[in-house]
Protein backbone atom coordinates (compact mmCIF):
# COMPACT_ATOMS: atom_id res chain seq x y z
CA UNK A 1 0.00 0.00 0.00
CA UNK A 2 1.18 3.13 -1.08
CA UNK A 3 0.67 6.34 1.35
CA UNK A 4 -2.11 8.86 0.67
CA UNK A 5 -0.65 12.08 0.04
CA UNK A 6 -1.35 14.69 2.68
CA UNK A 7 -3.55 17.47 0.62
CA UNK A 8 -1.83 20.92 1.04
CA UNK A 9 -3.41 23.20 3.14
CA UNK A 10 -5.98 26.14 1.51
CA UNK A 11 -4.41 28.95 0.48
CA UNK A 12 -6.71 31.85 2.17
CA UNK A 13 -4.95 34.53 0.88
CA UNK A 14 -4.74 33.17 -2.86
CA UNK A 15 -8.33 32.06 -2.41
CA UNK A 16 -9.86 35.61 -1.38
CA UNK A 17 -7.63 37.12 -4.36
CA UNK A 18 -9.37 35.20 -6.92
CA UNK A 19 -12.72 36.00 -5.24
CA UNK A 20 -11.75 39.50 -5.36
CA UNK A 21 -10.50 39.33 -8.65
CA UNK A 22 -13.56 37.53 -10.13
CA UNK A 23 -15.73 40.57 -9.17
CA UNK A 24 -13.34 43.03 -10.18
CA UNK A 25 -12.38 44.57 -7.28
CA UNK A 26 -8.28 45.18 -6.31
CA UNK A 27 -6.82 42.88 -4.82
CA UNK A 28 -6.79 42.57 -0.63
CA UNK A 29 -4.11 44.07 0.68
CA UNK A 30 -3.39 41.23 3.85
CA UNK A 31 -1.00 42.17 6.66
CA UNK A 32 2.34 41.26 6.10
CA UNK A 33 4.86 41.71 9.33
CA UNK A 34 8.53 42.27 8.29
CA UNK A 35 11.51 41.34 10.53
CA UNK A 36 11.46 38.62 13.07
CA UNK A 37 8.86 38.37 15.46
CA UNK A 38 8.87 39.96 18.76
CA UNK A 39 9.68 36.93 21.53
CA UNK A 40 9.05 37.01 25.30
CA UNK A 41 10.46 33.51 26.86
CA UNK A 42 7.69 31.88 28.82
CA UNK A 43 8.13 31.75 32.23
CA UNK A 44 5.96 29.53 33.91
CA UNK A 45 5.11 25.60 33.47
CA UNK A 46 2.00 25.48 32.00
CA UNK A 47 0.95 23.07 34.82
CA UNK A 48 1.12 26.52 37.18
CA UNK A 49 0.04 29.21 34.25
CA UNK A 50 -2.25 31.35 33.74
CA UNK A 51 -3.84 31.92 30.19
CA UNK A 52 -5.97 35.08 28.45
CA UNK A 53 -7.86 33.71 25.97
CA UNK A 54 -8.65 35.97 22.97
CA UNK A 55 -10.81 35.25 19.99
CA UNK A 56 -11.97 36.80 16.51
CA UNK A 57 -14.94 34.76 15.90
CA UNK A 58 -17.65 36.84 17.02
CA UNK A 59 -18.89 35.48 20.04
CA UNK A 60 -20.64 37.71 22.47
CA UNK A 61 -22.55 37.16 25.85
CA UNK A 62 -26.44 36.87 26.17
CA UNK A 63 -27.35 40.77 26.98
CA UNK A 64 -24.31 41.87 25.32
CA UNK A 65 -24.41 43.80 21.66
CA UNK A 66 -23.93 41.93 19.23
CA UNK A 67 -21.02 43.12 16.33
CA UNK A 68 -21.89 44.48 13.28
CA UNK A 69 -20.52 43.44 9.85
CA UNK A 70 -19.06 46.90 8.71
CA UNK A 71 -15.22 47.27 10.21
CA UNK A 72 -16.49 46.44 13.72
CA UNK A 73 -13.40 47.18 15.89
CA UNK A 74 -15.34 46.84 19.27
CA UNK A 75 -14.64 44.44 21.78
CA UNK A 76 -16.87 41.96 24.29
CA UNK A 77 -15.35 41.54 27.92
CA UNK A 78 -16.82 37.81 28.95
CA UNK A 79 -16.73 36.67 32.11
CA UNK A 80 -14.88 33.63 31.84
CA UNK A 81 -16.75 31.93 34.59
CA UNK A 82 -20.31 32.36 32.13
CA UNK A 83 -21.75 29.00 30.97
CA UNK A 84 -21.20 28.49 27.21
CA UNK A 85 -24.95 28.17 26.79
CA UNK A 86 -24.58 31.97 27.11
CA UNK A 87 -22.33 32.63 24.92
CA UNK A 88 -23.94 33.83 21.26
CA UNK A 89 -21.51 33.71 17.67
CA UNK A 90 -22.36 36.13 15.18
CA UNK A 91 -19.78 36.53 11.82
CA UNK A 92 -20.20 37.57 7.76
CA UNK A 93 -17.14 35.91 6.82
CA UNK A 94 -17.39 31.92 8.04
CA UNK A 95 -20.10 29.16 8.22
CA UNK A 96 -20.98 29.63 12.13
CA UNK A 97 -23.70 26.85 12.76
CA UNK A 98 -20.80 25.06 14.32
CA UNK A 99 -19.96 27.60 16.57
CA UNK A 100 -23.45 28.57 17.50
CA UNK A 101 -24.06 24.46 18.27
CA UNK A 102 -21.24 24.62 19.94
CA UNK A 103 -18.98 27.63 21.04
CA UNK A 104 -16.04 25.77 21.95
CA UNK A 105 -15.29 25.30 18.70
CA UNK A 106 -13.96 28.94 18.02
CA UNK A 107 -14.09 29.80 21.98
CA UNK A 108 -12.39 27.42 23.72
CA UNK A 109 -13.73 27.86 27.35
CA UNK A 110 -15.13 25.01 28.31
CA UNK A 111 -12.31 22.93 27.09
CA UNK A 112 -9.62 25.48 28.95
CA UNK A 113 -11.75 24.71 32.32
CA UNK A 114 -11.01 20.92 31.41
CA UNK A 115 -7.37 21.56 31.37
CA UNK A 116 -7.61 23.23 34.75
CA UNK A 117 -9.73 20.66 36.48
CA UNK A 118 -7.25 17.94 34.70
CA UNK A 119 -4.05 20.24 36.56
CA UNK A 120 -2.55 20.26 32.63
CA UNK A 121 -2.96 23.86 33.12
CA UNK A 122 -2.65 26.54 36.23
CA UNK A 123 -5.97 29.02 35.56
CA UNK A 124 -7.88 30.96 32.92
CA UNK A 125 -8.05 34.39 33.44
CA UNK A 126 -11.06 35.99 35.21
CA UNK A 127 -11.35 37.82 31.72
CA UNK A 128 -11.77 36.77 28.57
CA UNK A 129 -11.72 39.13 24.92
CA UNK A 130 -14.02 38.75 21.98
CA UNK A 131 -14.05 40.73 19.06
CA UNK A 132 -15.47 40.26 14.76
CA UNK A 133 -12.42 39.47 13.25
CA UNK A 134 -13.50 40.59 9.88
CA UNK A 135 -12.10 44.04 9.78
CA UNK A 136 -11.04 45.71 6.63
CA UNK A 137 -9.24 48.15 7.88
CA UNK A 138 -5.65 47.03 9.64
CA UNK A 139 -4.73 50.40 10.38
CA UNK A 140 -8.05 50.67 12.68
CA UNK A 141 -6.61 46.87 14.17
CA UNK A 142 -3.17 47.83 14.33
CA UNK A 143 -3.68 51.79 15.98
CA UNK A 144 -7.55 50.85 18.04
CA UNK A 145 -7.98 47.51 18.62
CA UNK A 146 -5.07 45.55 19.26
CA UNK A 147 -3.52 48.47 21.33
CA UNK A 148 -6.88 48.69 23.84
CA UNK A 149 -6.34 44.21 23.85
CA UNK A 150 -2.97 44.49 24.89
CA UNK A 151 -3.82 46.83 27.90
CA UNK A 152 -6.70 45.02 28.78
CA UNK A 153 -5.02 41.34 28.64
CA UNK A 154 -2.19 42.76 30.38
CA UNK A 155 -4.39 43.96 33.03
CA UNK A 156 -5.33 40.39 33.64
CA UNK A 157 -1.63 39.28 34.35
CA UNK A 158 -1.29 36.21 32.26
CA UNK A 159 1.33 34.09 32.17
CA UNK A 160 0.35 32.89 28.54
CA UNK A 161 -2.03 34.22 26.18
CA UNK A 162 -3.78 32.31 23.72
CA UNK A 163 -5.50 34.02 20.35
CA UNK A 164 -8.28 31.88 18.55
CA UNK A 165 -8.56 33.59 14.64
CA UNK A 166 -11.37 32.76 12.33
CA UNK B 1 -4.26 28.97 16.82
CA UNK B 2 -4.63 28.77 13.14
CA UNK B 3 -6.20 27.17 10.50
CA UNK B 4 -5.40 29.76 8.35
CA UNK B 5 -1.96 28.86 7.52
CA UNK B 6 -0.68 31.55 4.54
CA UNK B 7 -2.55 34.07 6.79
CA UNK B 8 -0.51 33.06 9.77
CA UNK B 9 2.94 32.97 8.10
CA UNK B 10 2.06 36.11 6.77
CA UNK B 11 1.25 38.15 10.11
CA UNK B 12 4.23 35.89 11.63
CA UNK B 13 2.80 35.99 15.52
CA UNK B 14 6.01 34.75 18.25
CA UNK B 15 4.33 31.26 17.83
CA UNK B 16 1.31 28.94 16.26
CA UNK B 17 -0.27 26.01 16.53
CA UNK B 18 -1.96 25.44 12.86
CA UNK B 19 -4.83 22.76 12.41
CA UNK B 20 -5.95 21.70 9.00
CA UNK B 21 -9.67 22.26 9.43
CA UNK B 22 -12.29 23.85 7.93
CA UNK B 23 -12.66 27.91 9.33
CA UNK B 24 -14.70 27.83 11.65
CA UNK B 25 -12.94 25.01 14.26
CA UNK B 26 -9.67 26.53 14.93
CA UNK B 27 -9.95 24.81 18.38
CA UNK B 28 -11.76 21.31 17.00
CA UNK B 29 -15.03 19.93 15.87
CA UNK B 30 -18.36 20.53 17.64
CA UNK B 31 -19.70 18.47 20.57
CA UNK B 32 -16.51 16.54 21.21
CA UNK B 33 -15.02 17.56 24.44
CA UNK B 34 -11.93 15.04 24.87
CA UNK B 35 -11.03 15.84 21.11
CA UNK B 36 -11.09 19.37 21.80
CA UNK B 37 -9.02 19.10 24.65
CA UNK B 38 -6.66 16.61 23.36
CA UNK B 39 -5.96 19.26 20.59
CA UNK B 40 -5.78 22.16 23.00
CA UNK B 41 -3.54 20.60 25.05
CA UNK B 42 -1.12 19.62 22.27
CA UNK B 43 -1.30 23.20 20.66
CA UNK B 44 -0.49 25.02 24.23
CA UNK B 45 2.25 22.74 24.25
CA UNK B 46 3.68 25.19 21.75
CA UNK B 47 4.73 27.12 24.38
CA UNK B 48 7.16 24.66 25.92
CA UNK B 49 8.54 23.28 22.25
CA UNK B 50 8.88 25.62 20.35
CA UNK B 51 11.94 28.39 20.43
CA UNK B 52 12.35 30.44 17.80
CA UNK B 53 10.19 33.42 17.33
CA UNK B 54 7.66 32.68 13.85
CA UNK B 55 7.78 28.66 14.35
CA UNK B 56 4.59 27.04 13.86
CA UNK B 57 3.70 23.65 15.72
CA UNK B 58 1.44 21.94 13.16
CA UNK B 59 -0.95 19.47 14.89
CA UNK B 60 -1.30 16.48 13.30
CA UNK B 61 -5.04 15.85 13.20
CA UNK B 62 -7.52 15.27 10.34
CA UNK B 63 -10.83 16.22 9.43
CA UNK B 64 -12.27 13.51 7.61
CA UNK B 65 -11.02 10.55 5.36
CA UNK B 66 -12.30 12.62 1.85
CA UNK B 67 -10.86 16.09 1.78
CA UNK B 68 -13.94 17.18 -0.52
CA UNK B 69 -14.03 20.11 2.33
CA UNK B 70 -11.12 22.16 0.66
CA UNK B 71 -12.75 22.24 -2.42
CA UNK B 72 -14.93 25.46 -2.23
CA UNK B 73 -13.31 26.88 1.05
CA UNK B 74 -14.67 30.46 0.39
CA UNK B 75 -18.22 29.67 -0.59
CA UNK B 76 -18.55 27.55 2.43
CA UNK B 77 -17.05 30.43 4.36
CA UNK B 78 -19.09 32.89 3.03
CA UNK B 79 -22.82 31.63 2.22
CA UNK B 80 -22.58 27.90 4.36
CA UNK B 81 -22.62 25.94 2.09
CA UNK B 82 -22.67 25.58 -2.16
CA UNK B 83 -21.75 27.01 -4.96
CA UNK B 84 -20.70 31.03 -5.23
CA UNK B 85 -22.81 32.96 -7.12
CA UNK B 86 -21.28 36.32 -8.47
CA UNK B 87 -20.74 37.82 -5.21
CA UNK B 88 -21.65 35.41 -2.56
CA UNK B 89 -20.43 37.31 0.24
CA UNK B 90 -22.50 38.35 3.14
CA UNK B 91 -23.58 42.45 3.19
CA UNK B 92 -21.42 44.35 5.31
CA UNK B 93 -24.40 45.52 7.65
CA UNK B 94 -23.78 47.87 10.12
CA UNK B 95 -26.41 47.09 13.09
CA UNK B 96 -25.69 44.74 15.07
CA UNK B 97 -26.38 40.94 13.82
CA UNK B 98 -27.63 39.18 17.05
CA UNK B 99 -27.79 35.48 16.66
CA UNK B 100 -31.67 35.60 18.08
CA UNK B 101 -33.90 38.35 17.93
CA UNK B 102 -34.07 37.90 22.08
CA UNK B 103 -30.76 38.57 22.35
CA UNK B 104 -31.51 42.31 20.99
CA UNK B 105 -34.60 42.81 23.61
CA UNK B 106 -32.13 41.34 26.42
CA UNK B 107 -29.06 43.37 25.11
CA UNK B 108 -31.47 46.91 24.90
CA UNK B 109 -33.07 46.19 28.62
CA UNK B 110 -29.24 45.23 30.02
CA UNK B 111 -28.68 48.56 28.41
CA UNK B 112 -31.46 50.98 29.40
CA UNK B 113 -29.45 52.49 31.88
CA UNK B 114 -26.59 53.32 30.12
CA UNK B 115 -22.87 51.40 28.80
CA UNK B 116 -22.77 47.55 30.43
CA UNK B 117 -18.40 48.51 30.58
CA UNK B 118 -18.11 45.02 28.77
CA UNK B 119 -19.62 45.86 25.43
CA UNK B 120 -16.53 48.67 24.76
CA UNK B 121 -17.05 50.32 21.32
CA UNK B 122 -20.27 49.54 21.10
CA UNK B 123 -22.11 51.59 23.44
Amino acid sequence: MTEAKLAEPVDYIAETRATYDSLGYPPYQWVKSEGQPPWTPVQTRLEEASVALIASGGIYQRGQHAFHFKDDASYRVIDTSVSCDDLRVTHFAYDVSDARTDPNVVFPLDTLRSLVAENSLGAITPQAFTFMGGIYSARKVRDELAPALVQRVADQRPDIALLVPV
Amino acid sequence: MTSALSITRSVAPPRAAFLDFPLGHTTGKKNQPEAQKRLLKNALGAFDELQRPGEIKFLNERWSDDETWREKPMAKAETGSGEPKGDFRTPRLETPQYQYPADQKEAEHQHRNGGCGSCVGAE
